[in-house]
C-alpha cells in the first residue's frame, strides 16, 4: 500500500493555492468578495484658466498620484492645444502648447478616482540630507532659540516635528515664532526648520475632497520623512496624518501651474462623489493596469457568458459528488443532474421541473409504442431523440400561443440527455415497474434541483467567475471526498439493524 | 431514532459503501481482472477450465442477424435463460421455463413471443443491460433445475447462494429467496429476503426483507432460520477456488444448486453489495481485517476452507 501523504500534500496545496489566489484578487485587485458591493469614486474637475498674452503659450501642471486615491480614468481637454504628459519618479505631468493665445483660455483636466484605503505615503529611498537653510540675520537667533527648545524637548525628528507644529499652532505663541511668522508662511516656516535641523521635510499640495464642491483650492501640507515614511503635517491647524478625504495632488515641491506667455493664471477645482460597481470599477481599474492576466474579463463577451456557464458545472458536480458520496442519494446518470441543473438556469425552476416532467412523460408514451416496433436499440434511440425535438417544438409553439413566454425557454434542455433519460426510464418501468422509475426519477430531480439552488446562487456565481482560485479548492474538496472511507448519511439508516440497539 | 449513530456501526464492523470502495475494492481488485468476472461468458469459460461446475452452455449470440437461430438453438429443451454476458444487477435476464410448441413460456406462466425474444437478445447486443452501454453478447444457458431442498422457502425464483471471498477465504454467506414482492427476483432491494448462512455449517443465522429482520417466509410462512444449505463444503470449495481463477481479493461469487449437477457457479462480482451484512445481523469488518492480518501465507482451498469454517462461524460445528 503506498503511502497518502503526497495526496493529501497535493490536496493542501491545491487548497491553499485555490485560497491564495482568491485572497490575493480580492485585497489586491480590488475585486469584491460579494456581488452588488459598491464603492465612491470621486470625480475631480481642474480648470485651469489665465489671459494670453497672444505669444506662444506654455502650460504645465502636475497631476495627481497618491497611493491612497486610484485613477479609474483621466483625460485633459483644451481645443486648440498640443498635449503632452510626462512622467518621472516625483510626479506627472501635462503640458499645453500652443503657437498663439489671446485672451482668455480655460483648460480641462478631469480625472476619476477610487478610494484604495492605502493611506500610508511609503518612500522608495532615503532622501538626501537637505540642505539647512540660511536664516537672514534678523530672524537667525529668533529660529535658533525656538528651534534649540524644541529639539531639546524632542526624541527623535518625527517628535521635533511634532513639538514644531504644536507650538505653531498654541495660543499663546513665544514672541520669537511671532516673529519669525511675520515673514515666513507658516508651512515654509515649518520645513525651513525641519531642513535647518537635517530632517527632510517638503511642501506638498492637496485637494480636500467635498461632494459637490465647487472652486476649490489646493491646501498646503507638509511631509516630513520618517522611517521609510513620509508623515503629512498640516502646520496651519496643527494636525498630523492625513484625512481620509485629502487628495494629495502634488507632491514635487515645486509649482502645480506653470504657465508661461500668459497671466493671471489660476486653477479651480470642482469636485462630485460617486457610488458605483465595487466589480465594475475593479475590472475597469484591471485594464488600466494591463492586468487582466488570469480574469476572464479578457475574452470577448460572448466566450465570457458561456464561460460563466461553464464555469457553474464545478459546483454542480461538487453538489453531485457531496449527495452520492456523503449523503448516499442515487441518481440516474452520474452527471445528468448537472446537465438538467444547467438547463433550469436558463428555464427557471418550476418552469423546467414542468419542462422536463412534460418531455419525458411524452416521450415515454411515445417510446412505449416504439418498443411495440422492435426496432435496433440504435435507431430506437435516434427516433426517441428526434421526437423528443418534436415534442419540444410542439410546446414551444404552444405556449407562445398561449402567450406564456417561460415555455420558450424549454428549449435549454439538452436533448441528447433528455432522450437517453426517456430511454433508460423506459426500461426500467418495464423491468422494475413505475415505483422505481419514480425513485430514481425522482432522486435526479431532487439532485438537480439542490445542484440548480447551488448554482444559481448570485454571490456563487460571482465567485465561480471572478475568483478562478475557488475552482482549485473545489478539485481540492471533490478529491479529499474520493478518499473518505466513513459511513454515507443513507448507511447510517440502512444499517440501523445492525447498530445493536 | 431514524440514523444509527457512525459509532455504534463502527463498533460493530459494519462496512459503509465508501470503505469497500476504497479500502477493499480498490485496492485488493487489480483493474485488468475485471474483465473475468463483468464478462459472464469470460467467466464460464474461466470457470470451466478451472473445473468449476456451471450451468451448462447452449449457445451465444454476437450478431443481429444470429437471432434467427434461436428456436433451432433451444429445439428440445424444455427451458433456457437469456442474458447479457456483461450484465449487472441481474438486469436483462430472460428465463423460459417451458416450451411447447414454438410458444414461451416464463415461470408466472405469462408467454413470450418470439418477436419479444428477438427484441431482447436484440437489446443485449446493443449494450443496453450492460455498463456503459457497451456492445454485447447474449448467452443462451441451459435452465437450472433447482434443488428441491428450497421448496417452500423460495416463491417462483431460483434461490441462490452468495458467499463474500476475501484473498481466497469465504468470510460471509447468505442465501437469497425471492418473494412476491420480489417478483420472482433475487434482489435484495426488489423485495428478496435474505438470509445469512454460518461459514461453518450452511445453517440459516437470520433473515431480512426490505432490512428489516423477520423470521418466516412472507409467502410460504416457513421458518426460514431452519434452513440447512446442502453440499455446503462443494459451496466453500467451489467459491474459494474463485480467488485463484479470478485473482480478485474481494470477490462476490453467486451460486445455485441443481437438483443433478449440485453447486453450479453463476457468476462472480468485483463489486458485492453490502446487504449481506444485514441478512447476517453482522458487520464485515471484523472478518476481512482478521485476514488480512495474515499477511500473505500461501494456503492451499482446502486449507483457507477449513480455517474460515474454524474461525468465521458463529454456531458450534454440527
Amino acid at each position: 500500500m503506498h503511502s497518502k501523504k503526497p495526496f493529501y500534500i497535493l490536496v493542501a496545496l491545491l487548497f491553499i493555492a485555490g485560497m491564495a489566489a482568491s485572497v490575493y484578487r480580492g485585497i489586491e485587485h480590488n475585486v469584491p468578495f460579494l456581488p452588488g458591493e459598491q464603492v465612491q469614486s470621486w470625480a475631480v474637475d481642474a480648470k485651469v484658466s489665465f489671459q494670453g498674452t497672444g505669444e506662444p503659450a506654455e502650460v504645465t501642471f502636475s497631476l495627481p498620484k497618491d497611493p491612497a486615491f486610484e485613477i479609474l480614468a483621466e483625460n485633459a481637454t483644451s481645443p486648440g492645444y498640443g498635449l503632452s504628459a510626462t512622467e518621472d519618479d516625483t510626479g506627472r505631468q501635462v503640458t499645453w502648447s500652443t503657437r498663439e493665445a489671446i485672451g482668455q483660455q480655460d483648460l480641462y483636466y478631469k480625472v476619476t478616482l477610487v478610494p484604495t484605503g492605502k493611506n500610508e505615503i511609503p518612500a522608495d529611498k532615503e532622501p538626501d540630507a537637505p540642505q539647512a537653510y540660511n536664516w537672514p540675520a534678523t530672524e537667525l537667533a529668533a529660529a535658533e532659540q525656538v528651534m534649540n527648545e524644541i529639539w531639546s524637548r524632542s526624541a527623535t525628528n518625527l517628535s521635533f516635528a511634532q513639538q514644531l507644529n504644536k507650538s505653531f499652532n498654541a495660543t499663546e505663541r513665544s514672541q520669537n515664532l511671532e516673529l519669525l511668522l511675520t515673514s515666513n508662511s507658516r508651512a515654509e516656516l515649518f520645513i525651513r526648520m525641519l531642513n535647518s535641523k537635517g530632517i527632510p521635510a517638503k511642501k506638498v499640495s492637496g485637494l480636500f475632497l467635498e461632494d459637490q464642491r465647487r472652486r476649490q483650492q489646493l491646501t498646503n501640507y507638509v511631509e516630513v520623512y520618517h522611517q521609510g515614511q513620509w508623515i503629512i503635517f498640516n502646520p496651519n491647524d496643527g494636525t498630523q496624518g492625513r484625512p481620509d478625504n485629502l487628495l494629495i495632488w502634488d507632491r514635487t515641491a515645486k509649482s502645480t501651474l506653470d504657465v508661461v506667455g500668459g497671466v493671471n493664471s489660476q486653477v479651480n477645482f470642482s469636485m462630485l462623489q460617486d457610488t458605483r460597481s465595487a466589480l465594475a470599477t475593479s475590472i475597469d481599474m484591471l485594464k488600466n493596469k494591463n492586468a487582466l492576466d488570469f480574469s476572464l474579463y479578457q475574452l470577448p463577451l460572448e466566450e465570457q457568458s458561456l464561460f460563466k456557464g461553464i464555469l457553474l458545472i464545478p459546483i454542480g458536480v461538487l453538489v453531485v459528488v457531496f449527495l452520492r458520496v456523503i449523503i448516499g442519494i442515487k441518481t440516474s446518470g452520474t452527471f445528468m443532474p448537472v446537465l438538467i441543473a444547467l438547463a433550469f438556469i436558463q428555464t427557471t425552476l418550476l418552469t423546467g421541473l414542468v419542462g422536463f416532467l412534460l418531455i419525458v412523460a411524452f416521450g415515454l408514451m411515445i417510446r412505449s409504442y416504439l418498443s411495440d416496433l422492435n426496432l435496433l436499440l440504435i435507431s430506437r434511440i435516434s427516433a426517441v431523440i428526434i421526437v423528443v425535438i418534436g415534442i419540444i417544438g410542439l410546446f414551444t409553439l404552444l405556449s407562445y400561443k398561449f402567450g406564456l413566454s417561460e415555455g420558450l425557454t424549454i428549449t435549454f434542455f439538452p436533448m441528447i440527455i433528455l432522450a437517453w433519460t426517456i430511454e433508460r426510464m423506459s426500461i426500467l418501468w418495464e423491468e422494475e415497474g413505475a415505483k422505481e422509475v419514480m425513485v430514481q426519477g425522482g432522486g435526479s430531480l431532487f439532485v438537480a434541483t439542490l445542484a440548480y439552488l447551488a448554482m444559481s446562487a448570485t454571490w456563487v456565481q460571482h465567485w465561480v467567475f471572478n475568483f478562478l482560485g475557488i475552482h482549485l479548492v473545489i478539485l481540492a474538496t471533490v478529491l479529499l471526498m474520493g478518499q473518505y472511507t466513513g459511513y454515507k448519511l443513507l448507511e447510517l439508516r440502512r444499517f440501523r439493524p445492525l447498530a445493536g440497539e | 431514532m431514524l440514523f444509527a449513530k457512525p459509532r455504534k456501526l463502527k463498533e460493530n464492523g459494519v462496512l459503509g459503501m465508501n470503505k469497500r470502495n476504497i479500502d477493499y475494492i480498490g485496492r485488493y481488485n487489480p483493474r485488468k481482472f475485471y474483465k473475468r468476472v463483468d464478462d459472464k461468458l469470460t467467466t464460464k469459460q474461466l470457470a470451466l477450465a478451472n473445473d468449476i461446475a456451471v450451468p451448462a452452455l447452449i449457445g451465444t449470440v454476437c450478431q443481429q442477424h444470429e437471432i434467427m437461430h434461436i428456436p433451432e438453438m433451444v429445439n428440445n429443451r424444455d427451458g433456457f435463460v437469456i442474458k447479457p454476458s456483461q450484465g449487472s444487477g441481474g438486469k436483462g435476464i430472460l428465463v423460459i421455463t417451458k416450451v411447447e410448441n414454438g410458444h414461451y413460456f416464463k415461470p408466472n406462466g405469462h408467454e413470450v413471443t418470439p418477436s419479444e425474444i428477438d427484441r431482447h437478445i436484440s437489446n443485449i447486443l446493443s449494450g443496453l443491460f450492460s455498463l456503459g452501454g457497451k456492445p454485447d453478447v447474449a448467452i443462451v444457458e441451459g435452465l437450472i433445475e433447482f434443488d428441491p431442498v428450497f421448496d417452500g422457502y423460495s416463491f417462483e425464483g431460483v434461490p441462490d447462494i452468495r458467499l463474500i471471498v476475501f484473498k481466497g477465504f469465504p468470510v460471509m454467506g447468505m442465501l437469497r429467496l425471492s418473494t412476491a414482492a420480489s417478483d420472482g427476483k433475487a434482489n435484495l432491494h426488489q423485495g428478496a429476503v435474505g438470509v445469512g448462512l454460518d461459514i461453518g455449517t450452511g445453517r440459516g443465522l437470520h433473515a431480512v426483507q426490505f432490512d428489516r429482520p423477520l423470521d418466516l417466509h412472507p409467502d410460504t410462512d416457513k421458518r426460514l432460520t431452519e434452513i440447512q444449505v446442502p453440499h455446503w463444503d462443494t459451496l466453500l470449495h467451489t467459491a474459494s477456488k474463485a480467488y485463484e481463477m479470478s485473482e480478485l481479493g474481494y470477490l462476490g461469487t453467486d451460486m445455485v444448486l441443481d437438483q443433478k449437477l449440485g453447486p453450479l457457479l453463476l457468476e462472480l462480482n468485483a463489486r458485492p453489495g453490502l446487504a449481506i451484512q444485514i441478512a447476517n445481523g453482522q458487520g464485515l469488518l471484523p472478518r476481512l481485517k482478521h485476514v488480512e492480518q495474515m499477511k500473505n501465507k500461501s494456503m492451499s482451498v482446502e486449507e483457507r476452507v477449513a480455517y474460515a469454517k474454524t474461525h468465521f462461524s458463529s454456531l458450534p460445528s454440527a
